[in-house]
């Protein structure tokens, strides 16, 4: 069992089930994304671990503990909030402090963990200011600070980059995850940014109106998603919809015959191909097809693809120059081949094709 | 651009024409009470002190000017508590269908016209002191009880608005980090709500001191306050004493918004 449990919990509100019977379990140290669009109830489900929303029905365990009906301040957990949610009328000092003094933990103690905390978020010298006082990036480290000086047995993110800009967001990404890993934090982190998962987190649950679709490694997310929903939103597919047939064979609507890894029929409906695994060739073998548009994009290029009536994307390295593929213009005839073992049938919901699949 | 300076310098005018009419009683109230003469007429023949020395000797204005002054201390030491208090709860509470009429019966004194309030508030008192076999009417307590009625809608007008503004991801993080609610609500919520009760304080007491239409029936024999006093001087004499004790109301009361104003910015709540 893990340090947090979370154990069919659900949250129905008048109108809307904000989550339906979510499970998960985070190890001791383990860093967990839950990534989902807006609205597939990645806060609720934070706030249910941190106390603020009642569960409809389910259980909440941290470290072997039941506190589904603890009250937040019983409940051991550090967050930081997507507004930062610093105390304005406290210093840096006071802020970070707050928690240790709620804990009644001795002045000294108290002062040198402050002070180490600081240290730690590169906050030093600052301890006096006011939080209205700090840039943006500068507010962001004191809500870390205030949260992990008090050592908490789960640690929960809230969108905590949203609100930097690109640049500052991609260094508080690796700051950040350098002192969950180092502080050996167990910690659950809520985005709905996708790269911003897949650098951070050890395993990650990709969330879709309220439930879980599936839970893995980036890896195990993007090589074997469950779904079209999570082979669409981990990176870019192509997703097309079609019939199989005998296994091994995917027919498109155009016509078409497509190989791809022999699954029963009742896997799915819909083929996943990811785009940089489709070679474009000019001659050789594979499916003739022929190339609605060229983009380059300096160390890669996208092939566009038409075939059979099948729209299809094809991304690869930029080839050298001579080579017969860098004259390739859009009507020209082309050759599309791939591993059929890279083109799987996944099962899709409805609305689970977004329009520009490819 | 021509179009444009041409709207500045209106708006200027019109913001100039707006503060001269706001100010202009206020300073002419000033101006006169250092003329010498007692018909008001321009130019004055000299001017003088003398209606300050006037004011200070009869000891009605002085005895009027302590009983409002405590008046208004202690109707706002337990008025904003409160009004405080009932923003919180209509703000907070789950009060569902009652919450509308509870906010239209809190602010409700606003709308009443002081005079009205006044003689309802004296038929009461006649009849509670029936009740309770002791006076209330002419009481400081019997004073104190309508001049919270003054500061209540005000308390709860500015507090409340200071809560529309108040982050509750912070007392919600404060939560998190260990503290209870009362401690929440102590350390957190009633800091970052100051601005709204340093005002609400401000407000009741100028409501409080200035007060006459609701006062004027409660009052008794030595227990006067200042506007009742100043309405009785009327009375008998018109001469600018009444200038130079308003004159000094004004000067309490700006030398009070600009100490509050070093607190916290009124222009922020109001
Ligand atoms: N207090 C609430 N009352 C009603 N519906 C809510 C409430 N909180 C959240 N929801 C709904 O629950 C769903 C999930 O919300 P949320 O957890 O905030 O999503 P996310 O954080 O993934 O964007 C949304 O449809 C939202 O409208
Ligand atoms: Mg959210």
């Amino acid at each position: 069992m893990g340090t947090l449990t979370l154990d069919a919990i659900s949250r129905r509100y008048a109108t809307t089930v904000a989550v339906e019977r979510v499970d998960l379990d985070v190890a001791q140290g383990e860093f967990v994304a839950l990534l989902g669009p807006s609205g597939c109830g990645k806060t609720t489900t934070l706030r249910m671990v941190a106390g603020f929303v009642p569960p409809s029905s389910g259980r909440i365990l941290i470290a072997g503990r039941d506190v589904t009906k603890a009250p937040p301040h019983g409940r051991d957990t550090g967050m930081v909030f997507q507004s930062y949610a610093l105390f304005p009328h406290m210093t840096v000092g006071e802020n970070v402090a707050f928690g240790l003094e709620m804990r009644k933990v001795a002045r000294a103690e108290r002062d040198a963990r402050v002070r180490e905390a600081l240290r730690l978020a590169r906050l030093e010298g600052l301890a006096d200011r006011l939080p209205r006082q700090l840039s943006g990036g500068q507010q962001q480290r004191v809500a870390l600070a205030r949260a992990l000086v008090v050592n908490p047995a789960v640690f929960l993110l809230d969108e905590p980059l949203s609100n930097l800009d690109a640049k500052l967001r991609a260094e508080v990404r690796i700051e950040i995850r350098a002192l969950q890993q180092r502080l050996g934090l167990t910690t659950l982190f809520v985005t709905h940014d996708q790269e911003e998962a897949l650098t951070m987190a050890d395993r990650l649950v990709v969330m879709e109106r309220g439930r879980v679709r599936q839970i893995g490694t980036a890896e195990a997310l993007y090589e074997r998603p469950a779904d079209a929903f999570v082979a669409g939103f981990i990176g870019r597919c192509n997703l097309l919809r079609g019939t199989p047939e005998a296994p091994g064979r995917f027919r498109t609507p155009g016509g078409a015959l497509l190989p791809c890894l022999p699954q029963q029929a009742h896997h799915g409906q819909v083929l996943a191909l990811r785009p940089e695994r489709i070679a474009v060739a000019t001659a050789g073998d594979g499916l003739a097809a022929r190339l609605v548009a060229v983009t380059y994009l300096g160390a890669q290029t996208e092939y566009h693809l038409d075939l059979a009536g099948t729209r299809l994307l094809a991304i690869a390295p930029t080839p050298a120059e001579g080579d017969p593929r860098r004259a390739l213009a859009p009507g020209d005839a082309v050759l599309a081949l791939w591993d059929p073992a890279e083109a799987r049938l996944l099962p899709a919901e409805p609305g689970d094709l977004p329009d520009d699949a490819t | 651009m021509a179009g444009s300076r041409l709207q500045r310098a209106a708006f200027g005018v019109a913001v100039t024409g707006a503060y001269g009419l706001i100010l202009a009683p206020v300073l002419a109230v000033i101006v006169i009470s250092v003329f010498s003469q007692e018909i008001v007429s321009f130019p004055p023949q000299s001017l003088s002190l003398a209606w300050y020395a006037n004011a200070w000797e009869k000891r009605e204005f002085a005895r009027g000017f302590a009983t409002s002054l405590q008046l208004a201390l202690v109707a706002t030491a337990i008025g904003v508590p409160l009004g405080t208090a009932a923003a919180l709860a209509l703000s907070r509470a789950r009060l569902g269908g009652v919450r509308g009429a509870l906010n239209t019966l809190l602010l409700g004194p606003l709308a009443v016209p002081g005079v009205v309030a006044g003689t309802a508030l004296y038929l009461f008192y006649v009849r509670a002191e029936f009740w309770v076999d002791d006076d209330i009417k002419g009481t400081f307590p019997g004073l104190v009880a309508a001049h919270v009625l003054l500061t209540i809608p005000w308390t709860v007008r500015l507090v409340a608005a200071s809560l529309q503004g108040l982050d509750r991801a912070a007392e919600e993080a404060a939560a998190n980090l260990g503290a209870r609610p009362f401690t929440v609500f102590r350390r957190i919520t009633l800091p970052m709500l100051r601005p709204g009760v340093v005002a609400a304080c401000l407000f009741s007491f100028i409501q409080s001191f200035e007060n006459l239409e609701l006062t004027l029936l409660l009052v008794g024999p030595g227990r006067t306050t200042l506007p009742v006093a100043m309405l009785n001087y009327l009375e008998f004499r018109v001469d600018p004493t009444l200038a130079a004790v308003a004159t000094v109301q004004i000067a309490l009361v700006g030398a009070l918004m600009l100490i509050t104003d070093r607190f916290v910015s009124l222009s922020r709540v109001v």
